[in-house]
C-alpha cells in the first residue's frame, strides 16, 4: 500500500470512528440507561442468514430466548421466535444535540425481540449501546483534558522560553511542582470536596479539567525549549534588528514552528488523557450511574466473577486498545511529515 | 476527634450494641421453626483449619473490640457465662452451668462451672465474673458493651454470693432475659487487674500482645501475630467443654486467620483448598463457586435471609432552613406519607433480589427479615411493586406530570434528588442504581452519589446534609431489643428524624411506648404482640422504605466437620470447638 492510500485509509478509518462515539444516538440500537430486567449478562445476540428451513435470507435476523429457559436464569436460543433486522427504523429517543431529539437508528429489531450486538451487562442494559455512548465521555475527556493542556503549557512554555532569565527560572520550577505532583491522589481530594448536587456530567467534565491543568507541564517545558532555541535562529534575530516587536516575532516567527510541535503532542496527549479518565472511572471517581464511560464498563471487571464468566464485558477494553493505535499512527504520522522529536 | 470520626464509632457501636442484644423469653423458651439441631458428631482431633479475615483485628482485648473482625477472632479466644446457639438461636449454659431468674424477673442467680482453668492454668472463680462486669461497666474504659448493660439508665449490679455462684441484679425486669450474656467474655482478674488499677487496661491485649500475656477460656490461645498477614491461634488445652464421648475440645490444633482484604481473592484462595471457611461472600462469587464446583469438595451453604435489612432512607429530619434550604425544600415530599407510599410501589424488589443478588435475597416490605421466624408479623402486607398504583397515589396527593413526563408538586415544582449510597459496597450502589430506575418511572428524577462510608455515616448521623440515603443496618440478635435506638424517638439510631424532642407524630409516639414496654416485659407472647404492633406501625407509615434482606451465604470444604451455620453473627465460627477435620471429604448436609 502506498503512503498515501495508507494515510487516507488511517484518515477514514479516525473520521469514521470519531463520528460513530459523537453520534451515539444514531448507531446504537438503545439508550444507555435501559435496564432489561429480564435477560442480565445476556451473551451477544447473534445475527443468522439462513431460516430454520435452510432458506437464505439477505436480511439478517435474531432469534428470540427462550422464556421457560430465561426465568431460570439461563439462555437459550428459541428458534420458533424470529426477528428481522430493521435499517434506518425508529427505537427509543435520543439526543442530537441537547434541544434535538430524534428516534431513528441504525439498527433495530421489533418488540418483543432483543438485539444486543455485545451482549448486556448486569442490569440488562445493551453493552454496544453503553460502549458507543461510554466512548464519547471517554474521547471527549481526551480531547477536553488535551486541550486545556496544550492550551496553558504553550502559553506558559512561549512566555517562560522567550523572556527567558526570572521569569523563566521561575515558570520551570513551579513545572517541576506541577509534575511532582501525585495526581491521582489531588484528584480523590478534589471529589470529596465537591458537593453532593452536583449533576454527575460537570463532576466529571471538572476532573478532566484537573487533570488538564496538571497535565500542562510537559507541554509547557517542550515548548520552552522550542522557544529557546527557535529564539537564536539567524531570522528571528534578523527580525530583531529590523525593530520587529516581540509580539510580532512570537507570532510570525516561532508559533509556527510550535504548532507542529502541539500537533504531534496532540495526538499523544489525547489517547493519555482518555486513559486518564478510564483508569478515574475504573477506580470510581469518573462519571456516575447511570452514564457510561469506557472506565466504567471496564470497572465491571474487577469483579471475578464478570472476569471469567463474561467475555462480552471485554469489548470497550478492545475498543480503547484500537482507538490507542489509531492516534498512535496518527502522531507518528505527523511527526515524520513535521519532524519533530516528541520526548 | 474528628466530628465525623466520632460518628462514625457511635455507630459502630451502635450497630455492635445491635449485634449483641437478642431475643427471646426466659424459662420457656418459644419453638422455633428453627429448632430441628443434630448433635454434633463425634470429631477426630488434629489439624489446622484456616478462615480469611478481610482485615487485620484492631484488638484482642474484648473490653475495647468494635469491628467485626476483632469480635470474630476474640470470639474462639473468650467464653461468656451463657451463649446463645446460633443454630438453634436459643440460650444454653456456658460458663454457667445453670442459671435461676427470681419470680419478679429482676435477680439472676448463675452457677458457674467448677473446675475451668483459664488456658494459662489458672482456676475460674466468681471474683474474676464480678471483676470482668467492673471493667464492662467503668465508664472511664467506655466499652462498647456498657450501654447493654444498663437498663432504664441504672447500670446491672453484680454480686458475689461463693466461689461459684454470682448473682446479677437488674433494676426492671428485662425482655431479652439471660441472652445479655451472650458473648460478653469473661476476663482473667490475674492477668488485667493490675493494669485496670494502674489505668493501662485500654493499652493491653493489644494485637501485638505476646501470647502469654493473653489468656481466655474459650477453644483457642494466641500462637503468633504478623500485622497485614495472620493471626495463628492454638488449640487451649485447659479448655472446659468436652464432647459426648468425654473427648476435650477443640479437636482443631490450630486455627488460622489470614488477611486477604479483597473478596476476590477470598474465593479464589478458597477454590483452591487453601482456606477452609468462606465467610460473608457475595451472591456473585457464592453462585460462581457453586457452578465450578463439580467435584463436590466444597459444601456451599445459603442459610437463608439474615438479620440485615437494606432500606431506602428520605430524609425527615428538623433542618436548619437557612443553611440547608434546598434540603429542607425536599421534605414536605419525604413526610408525605402518600409520597413514600409511591416510593415504595415503585421499586422492583424482586428485580433487586434477582440482579444484584443472584436471587440469595428476600424482599422485604417491614423491618424484620424472614429469617427471623420468632419475631416476624405475619400481618405485614406485601404489595406488589406497581407504577400505575403509585401514580395513582401521586395524582391523588396532587402532584402532577409536565410534558416530559416529568414528576410535579403540588406548587409545580419539579421533584427531583440525591440518593447517596456507600461507595465501597458494589451491592448496594446496584440496588441504588436499579432504584434511580424504577422511580424514573415515576417521573422522579434521583441522582445517585457514590460516598465514601464515613462521610455517608457523617451526612446521615451528624450534618443531615442528604436527601436520600441507602442504606442497611443488621441486628446481632433476632430479639427486638437493640432496636430501641431506632424506634424510640429519642434513640440516637432514629435515622429519620435523629434528636427528635418529643415524639413528631403519633405513630412514633405508640412506637416509644411500645418498644419501652416490650423492653421490660418478660413474656414472649405478650412481647410479640407488643412488637406485631410495632412492625405494622412501621410498614404503614414506611419511615424506612425497606427492600431486602440478603442471605447468608458460607462456603466450607466438605472435610470440615460440625459445621452448622446460622444468621447470627459469627455465622461460621460459632461452634469452632466442635468443628474438626476428616480425612477425605464427605456429603454435604
Amino acid at each position: 500500500m502506498s503512503a498515501r492510500a495508507k494515510r487516507n485509509a488511517l484518515l477514514s478509518l479516525f473520521i469514521a470512528l470519531h463520528l460513530v462515539v459523537i453520534f451515539p444516538g444514531f448507531f446504537s440500537t438503545q439508550g444507555y440507561g435501559e435496564q432489561d430486567r429480564d435477560v442480565p449478562f445476556s451473551p451477544p445476540t447473534r445475527l443468522h442468514f439462513v431460516r430454520p428451513d435452510g432458506h437464505f435470507s439477505f436480511r439478517p435476523f435474531v432469534y428470540g430466548w427462550n422464556q421457560a429457559a430465561l426465568d431460570t436464569g439461563t439462555y437459550e436460543v428459541d428458534r420458533s421466535q424470529i426477528y428481522p433486522i430493521h435499517f434506518l427504523t425508529a427505537g427509543s429517543p435520543y439526543a442530537i444535540v441537547k434541544g434535538i431529539t430524534a428516534r431513528t437508528h441504525l439498527l433495530g429489531v421489533e418488540k418483543p425481540g432483543r438485539l444486543f450486538l455485545f451482549g448486556t451487562d448486569d442490569f440488562g442494559r445493551d453493552e454496544f449501546s453503553r460502549m458507543l455512548y461510554g466512548g464519547r465521555i471517554s474521547i471527549l475527556a481526551g480531547w477536553i483534558g488535551a486541550a486545556i493542556a496544550l492550551f496553558t503549557g504553550a502559553l506558559v512554555g512561549l512566555i517562560a522560553g522567550y523572556s527567558g532569565r526570572r521569569v523563566d527560572s521561575v515558570t520551570m520550577r513551579l513545572v517541576e511542582l506541577f509534575m511532582a505532583l501525585p495526581w491521582l491522589y489531588l484528584l480523590f481530594a478534589v471529589r470529596a470536596i465537591l458537593p453532593l448536587r452536583i449533576e454527575t456530567t460537570d463532576t466529571f467534565i471538572l476532573l478532566i479539567a484537573v487533570v488538564g491543568i496538571i497535565g500542562w507541564a510537559r507541554p509547557a517545558r517542550l515548548v520552552r525549549s522550542m522557544v529557546l532555541s527557535a529564539k537564536e535562529r539567524n531570522f528571528v534575530l534578523a527580525a530583531r534588528a529590523m525593530g520587529a516587536s516581540n509580539f510580532h516575532i512570537l507570532r510570525k516567527h516561532i508559533l509556527p514552528q510550535v504548532l507542529a510541535l502541539l500537533l504531534t503532542m496532540a495526538a499523544y496527549l489525547i489517547p493519555q488523557f482518555i486513559l486518564a479518565e478510564v483508569t478515574l472511572s475504573f477506580l470510581g471517581l469518573g462519571i456516575g450511574e447511570p452514564v457510561p464511560s469506557w472506565g466504567t464498563l471496564l470497572a465491571e471487571l474487577q469483579k471475578y466473577n464478570v472476569l471469567v464468566n463474561y467475555w462480552w464485558m471485554y469489548a470497550p477494553a478492545i475498543a480503547l486498545v484500537a482507538l490507542f493505535l489509531i492516534y498512535h499512527w496518527a502522531s507518528s504520522m505527523i511527526q515524520q511529515k513535521v519532524g519533530v522529536p516528541l520526548t | 476527634m474528628s466530628a465525623s470520626h466520632k460518628a462514625l464509632c457511635r455507630y459502630r457501636r451502635l450497630t455492635f450494641v445491635a449485634a449483641l442484644l437478642f431475643i427471646t423469653s426466659f424459662a420457656v423458651a418459644p419453638s422455633s421453626a428453627q429448632d430441628k439441631q443434630s448433635s454434633p458428631e463425634i470429631g477426630h482431633p488434629g489439624g489446622r483449619i484456616t478462615v480469611t479475615l478481610r482485615t487485620d483485628p484492631k484488638t484482642l482485648n474484648p473490653i475495647l473490640a468494635v469491628d467485626t473482625t476483632s469480635r470474630e477472632v476474640i470470639g474462639t479466644m473468650q467464653a461468656d457465662l451463657i451463649h446463645i446457639n446460633r443454630q438453634t438461636q436459643r440460650t444454653e449454659p456456658a460458663l454457667a452451668s445453670s442459671w435461676k431468674v427470681s419470680s419478679d424477673g429482676r435477680k439472676y442467680t448463675l452457677q458457674l462451672r467448677r473446675d475451668v482453668k483459664f488456658s494459662d492454668g489458672v482456676p475460674f472463680t466468681a471474683d474474676d465474673v464480678v471483676f470482668t462486669f467492673q471493667l464492662y461497666l467503668d465508664e472511664a474504659l467506655s466499652s462498647p458493651q456498657r450501654d447493654l448493660l444498663i437498663i432504664d439508665d441504672k447500670p446491672i449490679a453484680v454480686r458475689k454470693i461463693d466461689n461459684y455462684t454470682v448473682e446479677f441484679d437488674l433494676t426492671k425486669p428485662y425482655g431479652p432475659g439471660e441472652r445479655i450474656f451472650d458473648s460478653l467474655a469473661i476476663l482473667p482478674r490475674h492477668l488485667l487487674e493490675a493494669a485496670y488499677r494502674d489505668h493501662k487496661l485500654g493499652e493491653v491485649w493489644g494485637v501485638n500482645a505476646k501470647p502469654e500475656e493473653i489468656a481466655g477460656l474459650g477453644p483457642f490461645r494466641l500462637k503468633s501475630y504478623i500485622a497485614g498477614q495472620q493471626l495463628l491461634l492454638e488449640r487451649n488445652p485447659n479448655y472446659w467443654r468436652k464432647d459426648s464421648s468425654g473427648t476435650t475440645l477443640p479437636y482443631l490444633n490450630e486455627l488460622l486467620f489470614t488477611v486477604v482484604a479483597n473478596e476476590d481473592a477470598q474465593v479464589i484462595k478458597f477454590k483452591s483448598g487453601e482456606t477452609q471457611i468462606l465467610e460473608r461472600v457475595g451472591a456473585d462469587n457464592f453462585n460462581l463457586l457453586q457452578k465450578e464446583n463439580l467435584s463436590k469438595s466444597q459444601c456451599l451453604y445459603d442459610v437463608g435471609p439474615g438479620l440485615e435489612f437494606v432500606f431506602l432512607l428520605l430524609n425527615m429530619n428538623s433542618l436548619d432552613a437557612t443553611k440547608h434550604a434546598d434540603i429542607a425544600a425536599k421534605q414536605p415530599w419525604f413526610r408525605d406519607l402518600k409520597f413514600r407510599e409511591a416510593v415504595s410501589l415503585a421499586m422492583d424488589r424482586k428485580g433487586m433480589v434477582r440482579l444484584v443478588y443472584g436471587g440469595r435475597a428476600t424482599p422485604i416490605w417491614g423491618n424484620v427479615s424472614p429469617g427471623n421466624k420468632l419475631w416476624l408479623s405475619a400481618n405485614i402486607q406485601h404489595p406488589d411493586r406497581s407504577i400505575d398504583q403509585a401514580k395513582a397515589l401521586l395524582k391523588s396527593d396532587g402532584f402532577s406530570w409536565d410534558a416530559n413526563g416529568m414528576l410535579l408538586d403540588q406548587q409545580k415544582h419539579p421533584v427531583t434528588f440525591t440518593v447517596i449510597v456507600s461507595s465501597s459496597n458494589a451491592q448496594r450502589t446496584k440496588i441504588a442504581t436499579i432504584s434511580q430506575d424504577d422511580l424514573k418511572q415515576l417521573g422522579i428524577d434521583v441522582k445517585v452519589v457514590p460516598l465514601e462510608f464515613r462521610a455517608l455515616v457523617d451526612r446521615v448521623m451528624n450534618t443531615h446534609d442528604y436527601d436520600a440515603v441507602l442504606m442497611n443496618l443488621v441486628n446481632g440478635d433476632v430479639d427486638p431489643t437493640p432496636e430501641m435506638g431506632l424506634w424510640r424517638s429519642a434513640g440516637e439510631m432514629h435515622l429519620w428524624n435523629i434528636g427528635e424532642k418529643s415524639p413528631a407524630t403519633p405513630w412514633e409516639a405508640e412506637l416509644d411506648k411500645l418498644m419501652e414496654s416490650q423492653m421490660t416485659t418478660t413474656n414472649y407472647t405478650t412481647r410479640k404482640q407488643l412488637y406485631d404492633r410495632v412492625q405494622e406501625i412501621v410498614a404503614e407509615n414506611l419511615p424506612l422504605v425497606f427492600l431486602l434482606s440478603p442471605d447468608i451465604l458460607v462456603g466450607v470444604q466438605s472435610t470440615v466437620g460440625n459445621f452448622r451455620p446460622g444468621i447470627l453473627d459469627p455465622y461460621a465460627l460459632w461452634n469452632v470447638d466442635e468443628q474438626f477435620l476428616r480425612p477425605t471429604g464427605a456429603a454435604c448436609r
